[in-house]
């Protein structure tokens, strides 16, 4: 099997098992236990706070342990919004291809009656720095800007982004998913208030992610109970997963010059093949991009089809067609991007990690090569486009 | 997994893939926005479907339903042809998960808008 779906979930790393095991056999007390079996699981508590703050550029108290991303980016926005609520500011920056995480959060507040602005992420996925100026007003609360995006791998300008934000004094949130443990990501040089992770994204195990917030930003609790993180996440810690996630992102952090050249190599030339097939478009900026992040989309085929076949051959690989969510709409990454619905449903998305090889690359391109070839084969639409009837979009 | 092993084997082994060049009647339905369409093509010769052959773009379920249902009219009756329902397509393929029975719809349809250019042919022969 050949796995190319990193920026859904990877596989965990050998550290991360290795620094979670002790934690279910032997340091198994609660890290709020006040008895000497407790307090050694707090110290392991207070490691991995230290670890991930010096990786980030933060201070071990800025950091708050969650479940995962989606809760990390829904307590930053409710926690930015209840902040800017409190001083009359109810306006709320963001962009088109954020994650629903932060998305769907957003809605919720406009229920509340917050405006939103979406910025426009135009056709290389990547949103605009004098446009986000235009767009602060002077009752914006929040700004959240995901670093990079999880389908389409573009990086965002978040330093300038940040900039901004501090001259303006407007909190800046970035979801941050995707980048940290592939990219260089520092809180202190990239000006972020606010920042979520997630550990399964960097061989870490699923179930545990990190709230960043600056000192002086008060969170809202999304969840009430104990006193655990500071106060502001209740709840006994997922001291396991939290281990795991350290171990996980510390050796991220230290192979990031030996895998970010590695990785990109194989990108670049999966894109070069990928892109050999006649009408076939790349997704997002070819540049600003992740390391590992490939999507394209094949005109005149549908994603799910795409998929099914790529399983049988061995891949196991991403598309933003509307059959593999059970959404009617395909993604609304690729439409904000301005790829027609019909386009959209033909995409593919593939993320390397470094345990890819440059073997499975070449398998990769002649495998997707023959399954696209085929699907055209029996495509209506393929049809019309050979025989003139209907116009190609992707030339 | 997402799919009957029925759906699996019509959508990686499709029966009646193809064209007819001087089909009697040809049938389209869906629409590339919603990521579906089939084409159904017929050759009818007495009142029978002598041979059917389709395209299809879209998901594995779409392509699964095209297949069986070309099965399913192939050597019939136009009259018994004209009987085929989206439920019995979607039991033959052992069903389809729920938010997939459209595809079953679109199959029924493509087969009744095939038959419907047939006689719309005949008449203005």
């Amino acid at each position: 099997m050949i796995y190319c779906d990193n920026a859904a979930t990877t596989k965990m790393s050998r550290a991360a098992i290795d620094a979670m095991l002790p934690y279910f056999d032997t340091i198994y007390a609660n890290p709020s236990s006040l008895h000497s079996a407790g307090q050694v699981a707090h110290e392991g508590l207070s490691e991995a706070r230290e670890t991930v703050a010096d990786i980030l550029g933060a201070d071990f108290k800025e950091i708050y342990f969650t479940s995962g991303g989606s809760e990390a980016d829904n307590q930053a926005i409710l926690s930015a919004a209840a902040i800017g609520e409190r001083k009359g500011k109810k306006h709320i920056i963001s962009s088109a291809i954020e994650h629903h995480a932060v998305l769907h959060t957003l809605d919720r507040l406009r229920d509340r009656g917050f405006n939103i602005t979406l910025l426009d992420a135009h056709e290389d996925g990547i949103v605009r720095i004098d446009e986000l100026e235009k767009a602060i007003r002077p009752d914006t609360a929040l700004v959240t800007v995901m670093y990079a995006n999880n389908e389409i791998g573009t990086i965002q300008p978040i330093r300038e982004i940040g900039c901004i934000c501090r001259e303006k004094g407007v909190i800046f949130h970035t979801d941050a998913v995707q980048a940290v443990g592939h990219i260089d990501v520092d809180v202190d040089r990239d000006n972020i208030d606010m920042l979520s992770l997630s550990a399964h994204k960097f061989h870490g195990p699923k179930g545990a992610g990190v709230l960043y917030a600056k000192k002086g930003i008060p969170l809202t609790n999304l969840i009430e109970g104990g006193a655990q993180e500071r106060g502001k996440r209740a709840g006994t810690e997922n001291l396991p997963a939290i281990a795991g996630m350290a171990a996980a992102l510390k050796e991220a952090a230290e192979n990031l010059d030996k895998n970010i050249p590695k990785i990109t190599r194989m990108r670049d030339k999966l894109i070069e093949h990928l892109l050999e097939i006649p009408h076939t478009v790349l997704n997002g900026d070819i540049k600003n991009r992740l390391p590992g992040n490939i999507n394209v989309c094949f005109e005149g085929i549908e994603g799910e089809s795409l998929l099914l076949l790529l399983s049988r051959a061995g891949i196991c690989a991403s598309s933003g067609s509307a059959c593999t969510s059970g959404a009617l709409d395909p993604s609304h990454v690729l439409l904000a991007i301005g790829r027609p619905h019909e386009i959209a449903h033909g995409s593919l998305r593939l993320s390397l990690s470094e345990a890819n090889t440059m073997d499975e690359v070449e398998i990769m391109a002649t495998e997707i090569s023959k399954v696209v070839e085929y699907l055209r084969g029996m495509s209506p639409v393929w049809r019309d486009l050979m025989e003139g009837k209907r116009s190609y979009v992707i030339q | 997994m997402l799919y009957s092993e029925k759906v699996m084997d019509h959508f990686t082994n499709p029966r009646n893939v193809g064209v007819i060049e001087d089909a009697d009647g040809v049938g389209e339905v869906g629409n590339a926005k919603c990521g579906d369409i089939m084409k159904i093509y017929l050759k009818i010769e007495n009142d029978v479907i002598t041979d059917v052959k389709f395209n299809t773009f879209g998901c594995g379920s779409a392509i699964a339903s095209s297949s069986m249902a070309t099965e399913m009219i192939k050597g019939k009756p136009i009259a018994e042809a004209l009987e085929l329902t989206n439920k019995a397509v979607a039991e033959a393929l052992d069903g389809l998960p729920a938010h997939k029975l459209h595809c079953s719809v679109l199959a029924e349809e493509a087969v009744k808008s095939a038959i419907d250019d047939y006689y719309k042919r005949k008449v203005n022969a």
